[in-house]
């Protein structure tokens, strides 16, 4: 029987560092990019003869993936659908509004990528200029404009929240932009400062404060909500139907190979993933090993992410058994509490619970 | 010439003699007074870090009852602990030979004491096996208030006091200066004093042959029946317990049945014999005068009592020596295994620790707020944290300590007298006649550009001023009445801060006094956490209150809901606090399906939890606990 994973293929390009961003990227060329597409193509052939895997997505993610352009996208597609079939499936491309044409969109669609996220993360170009963003807003509006143009039916767009400077009035004019572009799909991730970034350098009281940052997350779950996009997670937003059918793998605890420097995989109860090591990746270092996965505690660390969260059909699918009685008894103080939700259906976080999810896992899970 | 002994066969003490010494051509009374004479039995006193133990180490080289390659620092401080703080915790006692200038090989007796006052009374029980104790004063420091207790001890005992000046190799030693001050304060001549350098080795010779010339041989008369004052005691895990003793009249020999005339029990003797460095050297007997150790297959530490006096049973003394008296703990805290199935280890722990240590006690003690623990009780402060020091180092346990509380004396409308050590215990105000609390005798020396702090310090503690002595120019001593209750509550810490190190401390209990107590309890969420209760005088509620409300906040991390801290007297809120509700504790991005950064930052948010007690809804760390004992800060 075949599995059906997801395939991520990680671009470590960047024309320039952001400095919130602590993803593995490089700066790259042409010749880098070449290279960089025969190690993805390397990788991809060491699963060519397995035949026993199918993907039914398939996620460019970066980096700025959208650097490698249409004909190395369109090489690797073709790899890609060779290996693992991609029948029907949804074919995602990270892109950023300032490096793409309507040329460039159109050589993609016609590549086979049928989803698009494209990275707004706000309508204020204050805010970008401060983010260190090389687009502005109107970049955005023509990028929406042109991949429409073009024919791309499923976008999506990432949002940042708890820009230095952004206040609920400025995110109100950021959700205004969006409800104007009327995206399928919105990620709206709260900036979380990371170690070493040049962020993490910066004082603090230059970033909205905690009780700001809540305010924030909260007014732009609401205004997305408004227009129609449903929250399903944590940080992403979809109409019915369109949630992000990638991401959703990792929610469910599904399988999917990661390809490229900093990429991570789960097949067969194993979790691996390349180290972030660019030559590393292109002289053909195998992935190193990270442990089993998929395990009842995992499963409900990723499951309460979703608004769904987790559910006795889900669990006893998936395990044979019922919710554990001393989940559910922990998870009934916070139920009370209104951070949570425990039924005969299952448990879920609230809003104001995914806002603390990672203490309220701790309780639920702690030994 | 008379023979007081009768028989030479008949004689226990001459046999015993003759069989150490071998025959002596000389009449048996010379041969015993002689063999007295050349015995010298002393003790050193000093105060912390003035070089007693450095002292005793020369000492030990220079008789060559160890060989310079097998000596480490501080011979006889033989725990781990006590070498690091430079304290002596155990009395330690050991037997040299030293060939004097006069050409005799005299035996020396050197019973080292702990020199803090928690173990004043231990203190007090060697010295009362001694006939001298030298006097060790630092050269740039003088005489501390521990110094002067143990001193005033000693002269208590009739003991004579030889001073030594030590550290004259150091820059700031004035000996000069403190040989006055030993003349002025204490009243005995100094003029004579070695001037040493214990860590250098400097003069030490001189101390031997000051310890030959004046410390008085002892006396007594072997064929008496037996009085044998135990000083100390430990148990050996082979031997069962090892009881040292000064035997000052009579003898006692293996085969013996011995009596404790204090407890009554009575054991065959095994062994006895002599202390020698690293190692029990056994011998056929020990007779008045001498120093030694008797092993009878003891099995706890309780029957052979510090102060009890050891006789025969077949011939037994009509009194005991003066002076016993059963030591009673001062200080109690509830100790609990920060991991509640730790519980039996600590028990085991405490036991093991209670074999050589019958000062400490230990009962069974439940608390909502910590689970199963003990409520143990302790000399003082310093035997308090050493035994949590001991069980945390030498058991590798991880503990967790209630706030420290002494003995109230409570005397109920109905009449009866309750005594209470333990807060959780305290009766309904209501049915409170009359509480009272133990009073302290408080000596404290210090430099005099502090004596503003430590009055103030002093006057915060609720201390009564009682006189203030100039020890010389620059130094006094500040005598209070402090209630112990205030001692106990970090008030070493207080005076170290506020004097830079450099003041002494020095108490005695002094007995009951009224005084108007209340019982303050701590709320979280509404529910009152036993283990933060404690009792404390009215005055002191309010700022007690305050602090302990701004620690627990300072120490409880913020919570999935608020959390009101709250302070009570009765039913009445004092003070209030609240930890703010945790509102932002997310990973908003899984960075490429990189689910394992989530797994790990949720193992440590996990193992964080176990360092958590879980009070009701709330969680609270166990240093929460430890920082609302030191408030002053």
């Amino acid at each position: 029987m075949s599995h059906l994973i997801g395939l991520y293929l990680h671009v470590p390009f960047c024309l320039r560092k952001c400095g919130y961003c602590d993803f593995y990227s490089r700066k790259g060329n042409d010749d880098l990019y070449d290279q960089y597409t025969s190690a993805l193509l390397a990788a991809l052939g060491r699963y060519g003869d397995a035949g026993s895997y199918e993907a039914d997505s398939c996620y460019f993610g970066g980096g700025t993936p959208s650097l490698l352009g249409p004909k190395r996208v369109g090489t690797l597609l073709a790899a890609v659908e060779k290996t693992f079939g991609l029948h029907a499936a949804e074919i995602t491309l990270e892109v950023n509004p300032a490096t793409v044409s309507l040329a460039d969109f159109q050589g993609y669609r016609a590549a086979g990528v049928n989803r698009l996220s494209i990275g707004m993360q706000t309508g204020v170009d204050e805010e970008l200029a401060s983010l260190g963003r090389l687009h502005t807003a109107k970049d955005t509006v023509r990028a929406v404009e042109e991949a429409r143009r073009a024919g791309f039916e499923n976008l999506s767009l990432d949002l940042m929240l708890g820009i230095p400077g952004q206040t609920e009035e400025s995110l109100g004019e950021t959700l205004s932009l969006v409800r104007r572009l009327s995206p399928e799909h919105v990620s709206a991730y709260l900036l979380k400062i990371e170690a070493g970034t040049p962020f993490s350098l910066r004082p603090a009281d230059e970033f909205p404060g905690e009780e700001a940052q809540v305010a924030l997350y909260q007014f732009a779950c609401q205004g997305l909500e408004e227009m129609g996009l449903r929250q399903y997670e944590i940080s992403n937003f979809a109409r019915p139907g369109l949630a992000s059918r990638h991401n959703l793998k990792y929610w469910n605890g599904e399988e999917y190979l990661g390809l490229g420097p900093a990429a991570h995989s789960f097949l067969n109860g194993r979790r691996f993933f390349y180290p972030r090591d660019l030559e590393g990746f292109l002289s053909g270092k195998e992935p190193v090993e990270d442990g089993a996965g998929g395990d009842f505690e995992e499963y409900v660390l990723l499951r309460l992410r979703l608004v769904e969260g987790l559910t006795e059909e889900g669990v006893r699918a998936r395990f044979g058994y019922s919710i554990p009685q001393r989940l559910r008894r922990r998870a009934k103080p916070l139920a009370a509490t209104g951070l949570m939700e425990e039924d005969e259906t299952g448990l879920r976080l609230t809003r104001d619970g995914f806002l603390v999810s990672n203490e309220i896992l701790a309780r639920l899970l702690a030994e | 010439m008379p023979s007081s002994f009768g028989n030479q066969l008949q004689s226990r003490a001459l046999a015993c003699i003759i069989e150490r010494i071998g025959p002596y051509p000389f009449d048996e009374v010379i041969v015993l007074h002689n063999v007295q004479q050349r015995i010298r039995n002393f003790s050193i006193v000093a105060h912390i870090d003035h070089g007693k133990s450095t002292l005793a180490d020369r000492i030990l080289e220079l008789t060559e009852a160890v060989a310079k390659r097998d000596m480490e620092e501080q011979l006889l401080d033989n725990m781990d602990l006590e070498r690091e703080r430079g304290i002596t915790i155990k009395a330690h006692a050991v037997s040299l030979d030293y060939k004097a200038d006069d050409g005799q090989l005299y035996t020396f007796n050197l019973i080292d004491t702990p020199g803090h006052v928690d173990f004043n009374y231990e203190v007090s029980r060697s010295l009362a096996a001694c006939e001298g104790a030298v006097l060790v004063v630092d050269a740039s420091q003088g005489i501390e208030a521990q110094t002067l207790a143990n001193t005033y001890l000693a002269l208590d005992h009739g003991l004579e006091i030889l001073p030594v000046i030590n550290k004259i190799d150091l820059p700031a030693a004035e000996p000069e200066r403190v040989i006055k001050e030993i003349e002025d304060v204490i009243g005995i001549p100094a003029e004579e004093a070695p001037q040493i350098s214990a860590k250098n080795g400097v003069n030490i010779h001189a101390v031997l042959e000051m310890i030959v010339r004046d410390v008085p041989p002892p006396v007594g008369d072997p064929d008496k029946p037996l009085q044998a004052l135990i000083f100390d005691s430990y148990y050996d895990p082979y031997k069962g317990v090892i009881v040292y003793i000064r035997v000052k009249e009579g003898s006692v020999r293996p085969g013996d049945t011995i009596k404790m005339m204090a407890t009554g029990a009575e054991f065959t003797v095994v062994e006895t014999g002599h202390m020698r460095p690293n190692l029990l050297e056994p011998d056929d007997c020990l007779a008045a005068g001498d120093v030694g150790y008797i092993a009878a297959s003891i099995k706890v530490i309780s029957d052979a009592r510090v102060g009890d006096t050891v006789t025969l049973k077949d011939n037994p003394a009509p009194d005991p020596l003066p002076g016993y008296r059963k030591v009673n703990p001062m200080v109690f805290c509830g100790i609990y295994p920060a991991d509640g199935a730790k519980y039996p280890d600590l028990r085991e722990a405490l036991e093991k620790l209670q074999l050589n240590d019958a000062a400490l006690s230990f009962e069974p003690e439940t608390s909502v707020a910590l689970g199963f623990g003990f409520r143990c009780g302790f000399l003082g402060l310093l035997h308090m944290e050493i035994i949590q020091e001991r069980l945390e180092r030498e058991y590798n346990l991880d503990l967790v300590t209630t706030a420290p509380s002494v003995i109230y004396k409570i005397t109920k409308t109905s009449g009866d007298v309750v005594y209470i050590d333990n807060p959780t215990n305290y009766p309904d105000p209501g049915t409170i006649a009359q509480a009272e609390e133990p009073i302290t005798n408080a000596h404290i020396f210090s430099p005099t550009e502090f004596v503003g702090n430590i009055m103030d310090l002093c006057q915060e503690r609720r201390g009564v001023f009682k006189d203030m002595q100039y020890i010389d120019a620059g130094r006094v001593d500040i005598h209070y009445e402090l209630p112990l209750n205030e001692i106990v509550y970090d008030f070493f810490d207080a005076l170290k801060s506020r004097t830079r190190g450099y003041a002494s401390f020095d108490y005695e209990v002094m007995g009951y006094q009224k005084s108007d107590l209340v019982k303050l309890d701590v709320m979280l969420n509404g529910e009152v956490v036993d283990a933060l209760s404690f009792i404390v005088h009215s005055d002191k509620a309010y700022t007690r209150a305050r602090k302990i409300a701004e620690k627990l906040k300072e120490h409880i991390p913020r919570q999935l809901f608020e959390v009101p801290i709250q302070a009570a007297i009765g039913g009445k809120i004092i003070a209030r606090e609240t930890v703010k509700a945790l509102r932002k504790d997310v990973l908003a991005k899984c960075y490429g399906g990189d689910i394992t950064r989530k797994k790990k930052l949720l193992e440590k948010q996990k193992e964080g939890k176990k360092r958590m007690r879980q009070l009701g809804s709330v969680e609270v760390p166990q240093e929460a606990f430890m920082a609302v004992l030191k408030l002053d800060e």
